[in-house]
């Protein structure tokens, strides 16, 4: 019944439910880190940007409104320097430069400034628009606020406001400001890897969580499979995987009770057998006793009583017989076989067996000298083996029937080898597989043989007790060929038998 | 002819035994019980008792002890149902000097009643043998068929005996247990060796011989019983 179902041996499970699990977690925790890194910093980009650029714009604009009446119209080069500078000084860093321009001219705050942030569209966009306009420029690993915005006349006040001609740009690195922006990227890049391990670390403990289950129920079903069916999970918590083990011991238990069912099934069957044989025991203890008596007084009957005395008397000795071997079967099956071992010469046994029933004509018996195959063995299925092969040589057979018997050495161990061989057609190969069952009838139609229908399964039963092995098969040269091998042990092997 | 006392509790049983044997010329009286068998000991006197193991009341193993109590001699022959196993040896070590196995036919249990009249009668005296040998401190009488340790008796069951005839027969020669089957108890080569193994025990313990270090049966390991006292 034992399925011979082992684990095979698996590569490493790369695409495993742990595996699976942690790249799961790893990808979705850096996914949201990386976006909410992203959204956070754009936001706070935009933010830190705009303060400082309102600020920038804003107090630019005051001064600008503070200085501009001041300034000559039309302004001399100096003039407009002087404005530049003015317009500079009231920022609080030196990094930060002004270029003011009125028609072609051109001054800096600082002189020779070649003012370079400036590009030609926001130049463009403060000349022909009265707004102030500013850009972001990188040039290098260096941004700047670049603003430009033009000097205004506020009056006539309802004519709105016109253009002076005269425009102001200021230049603001945003050191500062991309410090602030640099370490909110590397914030982000650092909450991202504890981040991505506490989700490898959570993954790991799902897994744990998932896979602990599986796999107590991957042990469970190989213990199952290898016949150990009282295997129970214990089941905790309600999750499905629960669930699972709980379906997988009811069904554990339903498999354990029908096997157990079958098992008790088959015992009753066999222990029927052997009560059967037992009750028989009475009386054909009566009637096997007085065969002997009907086989002499039949000469005395008439013909049909006579025939049907003696039919009564060799029908009682067979029933007889089936009966010994059904009880010597049920022996086997309990496991009450007891071997009682004796040294013994093998060959002269095998010789003995031969004679006591006058088969020593009619088999061919190639035995080794005396006593140079010793061994123990129980005697008396030692004769039942013999017994069982060359009579049912002689009945299926043909003659001549060959027995041999050998030592054959396998490493430290001798065994005994006993070949039986007869002349007749073999064993059709149907039927070879099975000729050691119980009643295993070779030709349907006939309904009885000669023996028992055990003999071969008792010769099997008496040698795998001995620890042996027996095998049928048919010669190469025609006939069917018996081969019974023995573990010989000698004396000293195990313990004696009698006393001492 | 011998008288049979048979005790079988089945009635069938007792009654196709009593017919076969008594069929075979045997005086046979039956009992049904050992309490009974043991009354028709003392009246019928019997040369030999067949007597079946499982009994009700008073066990096949009580009366072989009780019958050993009274005469050592007296062979008896137990019977046992197939299947029983494990009763034969405690039968053969209560005193029972062979046994057979029902269902069994008429002329085996005949063969086996005439093996243990022999064993109790015959004489094996053969020419050039003394009648008397002496053997260490046990003297062997083998036309009287009794044994005396230091000029005490031992009273000796017919199988006892004839084993111990046999083996002081030839001091130091090894008898394997198959031989000792076929000359004492006249079975087959085959047969059950756990019947000399118990009447070596019975022997010895009857003769006193110190447990572990026989004197006069030895056990040969491996090979059988030899007779030398040492």
């Amino acid at each position: 019944m034992k399925a011979p179902i082992r684990g095979r041996i698996r590569p490493p499970q790369l695409r495993g439910l742990r595996v699976r699990l942690v790249v799961a977690f790893g990808l979705v925790a850096v996914l949201t880190a990386a976006a909410t890194g992203t959204l956070t910093f754009r936001e706070a980009r935009t933010g830190i940007l705009q303060q400082s650029q309102d600020a920038v714009i804003k107090q630019l604009r005051a001064r600008v409104d503070r200085l501009a009446p001041a300034l000559a119209f039309p302004p001399s080069e100096s003039e407009l320097r002087r404005f530049a500078v003015d317009v500079a000084a009231g920022e609080q860093s030196p990094a930060r430069r002004v270029l003011a321009v009125y028609r072609d001219l051109s001054v800096t705050s600082v002189p020779g400034d070649p003012f370079e942030e400036l590009t030609p569209a926001l130049r463009e966009a403060v000349r022909s628009r009265p707004f102030t306009a500013f850009q972001r420029v990188r040039d290098g690993g260096r941004a700047s606020l670049v603003v430009g915005m033009p000097v205004t006349f506020a009056y006539p006040a309802e004519q709105g406001p016109h253009t002076s001609g005269v425009q102001v740009f200021l230049t603001v690195p945003l050191a500062n400001e991309q410090s602030y922006v640099d370490a909110l990227v590397t914030a982000v890049e650092r909450a991202t890897v504890p981040a991505l391990a506490l989700a490898v670390l959570l993954a790991l403990l799902a897994a744990r969580g998932v896979l602990r289950p599986v796999r107590a129920l991957r042990h469970a079903t190989r213990s199952i499979a290898e016949g150990r069916l009282d295997t129970r999970l214990t089941v905790d918590g309600s999750d499905e995987l629960a669930d699972l083990s709980r379906t997988f011991n009811e069904t554990a238990a339903a498999l354990e009770t029908s096997v157990a069912e079958l098992h008790d099934m088959e015992a009753r069957a066999r222990r029927f057998a052997a009560d059967v044989s037992h009750e028989l025991r009475t009386p054909l203890a009566a009637m096997s006793v007085i065969t002997d008596v009907l086989d002499e007084g039949a000469a005395r009957l008439d013909s049909e009583t006579a025939t049907a005395v003696q039919l009564i008397s060799t029908e009682t000795v067979k029933l007889t017989r089936l009966v010994d071997d059904l009880m010597e079967i049920a022996r086997f099956d309990a496991g009450a076989a007891v071997l009682h071992l004796d040294e013994i010469d093998l060959a002269e046994s095998v010789r003995r067996t031969l004679a006591s029933r006058a088969w020593s004509q009619e088999v061919d018996a190639r035995l080794p000298e005396p006593d140079v195959l010793r061994g123990r063995v129980d005697p008396r299925r030692l004769d039942v083996i013999v017994a069982n092969l060359v009579g049912n040589a002689l009945r299926h057979g043909a003659r001549p029937v060959e027995l041999r018997l050998s030592a054959e050495r396998t490493g430290q161990e001798t065994q005994a080898v006993i070949e039986v061989w007869d002349s007749g057609p073999g064993i059709p190969d149907t039927v070879l597989p099975h000729v050691f069952e119980r009643f295993y009838k070779s030709d349907t139609a006939r309904t009885r043989t000669e023996g028992s229908g055990l003999g071969l399964a008792i010769t099997a039963e008496n040698v795998h007790v001995h620890g042996g092995t027996i095998r049928a098969a048919n010669h190469a040269a025609g006939g069917a060929l018996f081969t019974v091998a023995l573990p010989l042990r000698r004396h000293g092997d195990r313990s004696a038998g009698g006393p001492r | 002819m011998p008288r049979v006392l048979l005790i079988e509790d089945d009635r069938a049983v007792r009654e196709a035994v009593a017919l076969a044997l008594g069929h075979q010329g045997h005086e046979v009286a039956a009992a049904g019980t050992g309490e009974d068998g043991m009354t028709r000991l003392r009246s019928f006197r019997p040369d030999v008792v067949v007597l079946d193991l499982m009994l009700p009341g008073m066990t096949g193993l009580q009366v072989c002890r009780e019958i050993r109590g009274v005469d050592q001699a007296m062979p008896i022959i137990m019977a046992t149902a197939r299947g029983d196993e494990v009763d034969i040896v405690v039968g053969l070590e209560a005193g029972a000097d062979d046994y057979v196995v029902k269902p069994v036919q008429a002329r085996v249990l005949e063969a086996r009643i005439r093996a243990v009249l022999r064993r109790a009668t015959t004489a094996q005296v053969a020419d050039g043998i003394p009648r008397i040998e002496t053997h260490g401190d046990l003297s062997v009488d083998r036309a009287g068929m009794s044994v005396t340790r230091q000029g005490v008796p031992i009273a000796l069951a017919p199988s006892e005996l004839r084993l111990l005839l046999t083996l002081s027969a030839s001091p130091g020669q090894v008898f394997s247990r198959q031989q000792l089957l076929e000359t004492v108890w006249e079975h087959s080569y085959h047969g059950d060796a756990r019947l000399v193994d118990a009447c070596v025990k019975r022997l010895r313990s009857k003769m006193g011989e110190p447990a572990g270090r026989p004197r006069y049966v030895q056990t040969v390991r491996g090979f059988g019983y030899r007779f030398g006292p040492r």
